[in-house]
């Protein structure tokens, strides 16, 4: 069958100190093909242990992950990954950045040129194709982010909370551009966020995660990307279940943080 | 021990005192030149809005720049110090100068009959280094009774004992003295001014001339710019003991520039392994970190014993000066990587030789390029010192040789251009650097 199949995971760190730290315990989740997934939870749930574990950068102490019916034992380009900053390559241009994938799997020059110039197109940098990457601002290194990570065309595509370091309005803008993109290539694509309301919007399944250990505590289906797709999201946010859904997540991961809060005291 | 430490810290305080007065003095000049510029240039550079709010930041945009006009009064105020300590011709004043001329006194002796004769001294007070050092002839008249006229020549700023009875008849015998100088009684001891300076009883009876000394430095010490610029022409144009002065600086560069690349070539690729390999970095950790902090000057006289004083010796200690500096470079910029760009590579496809040759070979080149300008530092100053100690050629030979021989001013010369090409190496790297790695510092 395909798709992403996560089973049964679990991560312990040891610690130098001699404990151990259990990131993540029996995590399962089943993705398919397309699905457009966002992970939330509070600092130390594991979302990002998780996401490192699909990449292939991490081996997990317990469980293991199928793509497509393989098992998943180191990164590799079928799963693209999009970091939060400071992964794009300083020292080349624009689409050097962008052709890097490709470059390396030693396609010709003249289909890296197309394929780069598509991927300029569709996360709207045709004039900065040149531009080094520490000319450009927050916003656009994103896209550029994007746009290489997009240029392997990878079954899966991992986002590590890639637009929490932008300012509020250019990361509305990023998340219009994040729903064409799942939209137009039909990747699957997992997000990873801090941010309730981006969660919602980017999230045809949100999965809630809590800590200590790590796992999943509650998940969503949810309509709001398929209707944001080349919509207003600042109108998708006035969706009648959209603020019901917030709050009642921000809620939870309210609880969670004090019930965290609560036992580092009593510890 | 005690007892020179005692009078290490003396003088640590003097000096204090001395180079507060030094700072005072410069930064009052300062003050009032700071006071005449804004004189003249009136309001126009007034601060306003929020300029004026500015205190040393203002945002991220720092509100403390050099004031050009600053830089170049504060140049020109040293050159005009200089001019003046050292009484320069270029300048229409300057402290007291030493007197230089020509002078004449008259001295009374009374012989042992008790008559009392008049003689006139000449007294030539000529340049230091004049090739005019020849006494003048005596006068030639105002000579009576027994005495005879005198006449003496010595250079400024020394004293010379004149022996005004030794011309005189009957000076030998018992009762024979002197006792007046130009008209002044004078006993041993004592002195009498003159147009030139004073002249002076010893103890013994003889007489001193001591011309007046000025209050401007000696050349010996500090020669005045324009005898340096007269020197720096005639260097230019003869060289120091037979190589010019080019020579002796483009070997110093020669020296620093094939030691450097010997440092990079042998440096930089031990740093990548040191970075990527643990084994590696265990085998040379230990001479790496021991060796980093022996300064390269130590090393000098090993390295004369090993290879003698010629260009293997000076080569293979500008090299010892840079590897270590070129290791610890490339090894910081490796293990620098940021690991989510190892992480983008690896899920981009990257095989293992492609992460190093595509992205942590070029992300760690700012680190190598600082590490670069660093060890060109420390080889420069290296050179010259290991030419100090012992060259052929070079520019700190040229130097070290002509302080042996007192010539201060090809010192100065060699000191400013060493200064000069030191700072030229320095911002020749910064422009590479802009210019080969201009992301650094903008990740």
């Amino acid at each position: 069958m395909s798709g992403l199949i996560v089973d049964d995971i679990s991560m312990t760190f040891e610690l130098p100190d001699g404990g151990s730290v259990e990131a993540l315990k029996n995590v399962s989740i089943d993705i398919k093909e397309g699905e457009l997934i966002s992970v939330l939870g509070p600092s130390g749930c594991g979302k990002t242990t998780l996401l490192n574990i699909l990449a292939g950068f991490l081996a997990p102490t317990g469980g293991k992950i199928t793509l497509n019916e393989h098992e998943v034992t180191g990164p590799s380009s079928e799963r693209g990954m999009v970091f939060q900053q400071g992964a794009l390559f300083e020292w080349m241009n624009v689409s050097k950045n962008i052709g890097f994938g490709p470059k390396m799997k030693g396609t010709p020059q003249s289909d890296i040129d197309a394929r780069v110039n598509e991927l300029l197109g569709i996360v709207g940098l045709q004039d900065f194709a040149q531009k080094m990457i520490y000319e450009l601002s927050g916003g656009m290194q994103q896209r550029v982010a994007l746009a290489r990570c997009l240029a392997n065309d990878p079954d899966v595509v991992l986002m590590d909370e890639p637009l929490g370091a932008l300012d509020a309005l250019t990361r509305e803008k990023m998340q219009s551009l994040v729903l064409d993109i799942w939209k137009k290539t039909g990747k699957t694509i997992i997000l990873i966020t801090h941010s309730v309301e981006e969660a919602l919007l980017l999230g045809e399944r949100l999965i809630v995660m809590a800590p200590r250990p790590g796992r999943i505590h509650k998940e969503y289906r949810l309509p709001f990307a398929e209707i944001g797709v080349g919509a207003d999201l600042r109108e998708v946010k006035q969706h009648k279940d959209f603020g019901k859904t917030r709050d009642e997540i921000l809620n939870m991961i309210w609880d969670m943080e004090e019930e965290i809060m609560g036992r580092t005291e009593t510890a | 021990m005690a007892q020179e430490l005692f009078d290490a810290l003396i003088t640590t305080f003097w000096m204090i005192i001395g180079i507060a007065v030094i700072f005072a003095l410069f930064l009052a000049i300062s003050g009032i030149v700071y006071f005449v510029w804004n004189l003249i240039s009136s309001k126009r550079n007034q601060m306003r809005g929020y300029g004026s709010l500015k205190t040393v930041t203002f945002g991220d945009e720092s509100s403390v720049t050099a004031n050009r006009v600053a830089s170049v009064a504060g140049v020109i105020t040293v050159f005009l110090i200089w001019g003046i300590a050292t009484g320069s011709s270029l300048l229409p004043f300057s402290l007291p100068k030493p007197y230089t001329g020509l002078a004449q006194f008259e001295y009374t002796a009374v012989n042992a009959a008790g008559e009392t004769g008049k003689g006139q001294v000449a007294v030539k007070v000529f340049e230091f280094g004049s090739e005019d050092s020849k006494a003048p002839e005596a006068p030639a008249d105002g000579a009576t009774a027994f005495v005879a006229n005198d006449s003496v020549a010595l250079p400024e700023r020394r004293r010379k004992i004149v022996r005004v009875q030794r011309n005189d008849e009957g000076s030998k015998e018992d009762g024979y003295k002197i006792t007046e100088i130009n008209g002044q009684p004078i006993a041993p001891g004592g002195s009498v001014a003159f147009e030139a300076g004073e002249v002076a009883m010893l103890t013994s009876g003889s007489l001193q001339v001591r011309p007046e000394e000025g209050l401007t430095m000696e050349a010996l010490y500090l020669p005045p710019p324009e005898q340096v610029w007269k020197r720096f022409v005639q260097l230019n144009a003869e060289g120091y003991q037979g190589v010019g002065l080019w020579e002796n600086v483009m070997w110093s560069l020669i020296r620093v520039v094939l030691g450097f690349f010997l440092g990079c070539l042998f440096g930089i690729p031990l740093g990548f392994a040191m970075g990527l390999n643990s084994w590696l970095r265990g085998w040379f950790d230990p001479i790496v970190e021991f060796m980093r902090p022996v300064p390269p000057l130590a090393l000098i006289p090993l390295v004369i014993i090993w290879f003698g004083i010629g260009e293997q010796g000076k080569i293979s200690l500008l090299f010892l000066a840079a590897l270590w500096i070129m290791i610890i470079g490339a090894r910081a910029g490796v293990s620098g990587v940021n690991i989510s760009k190892v992480h983008a590579a690896y899920s981009l496809g990257a095989t293992k030789r492609q992460l190093l040759s595509k992205v942590i070979l070029p992300n760690s080149l700012p680190e190598i390029f600082t590490a670069a300008r660093v060890a060109m530092g420390v080889c420069w100053g290296t050179v010259v010192a290991a030419e100090l100690v012992a060259a052929e050629k070079g520019a700190g030979k040229m130097i070290i040789a002509a302080s042996k021989f007192q010539l201060t001013d090809i010192v100065l010369i060699g000191i400013i251009i060493i200064g000069v090409i030191g700072f030229g190496i320095d911002v020749l790297m910064r422009m590479a650097e802009n210019k080969l790695v201009p992301w650094k510092g903008r990740g």
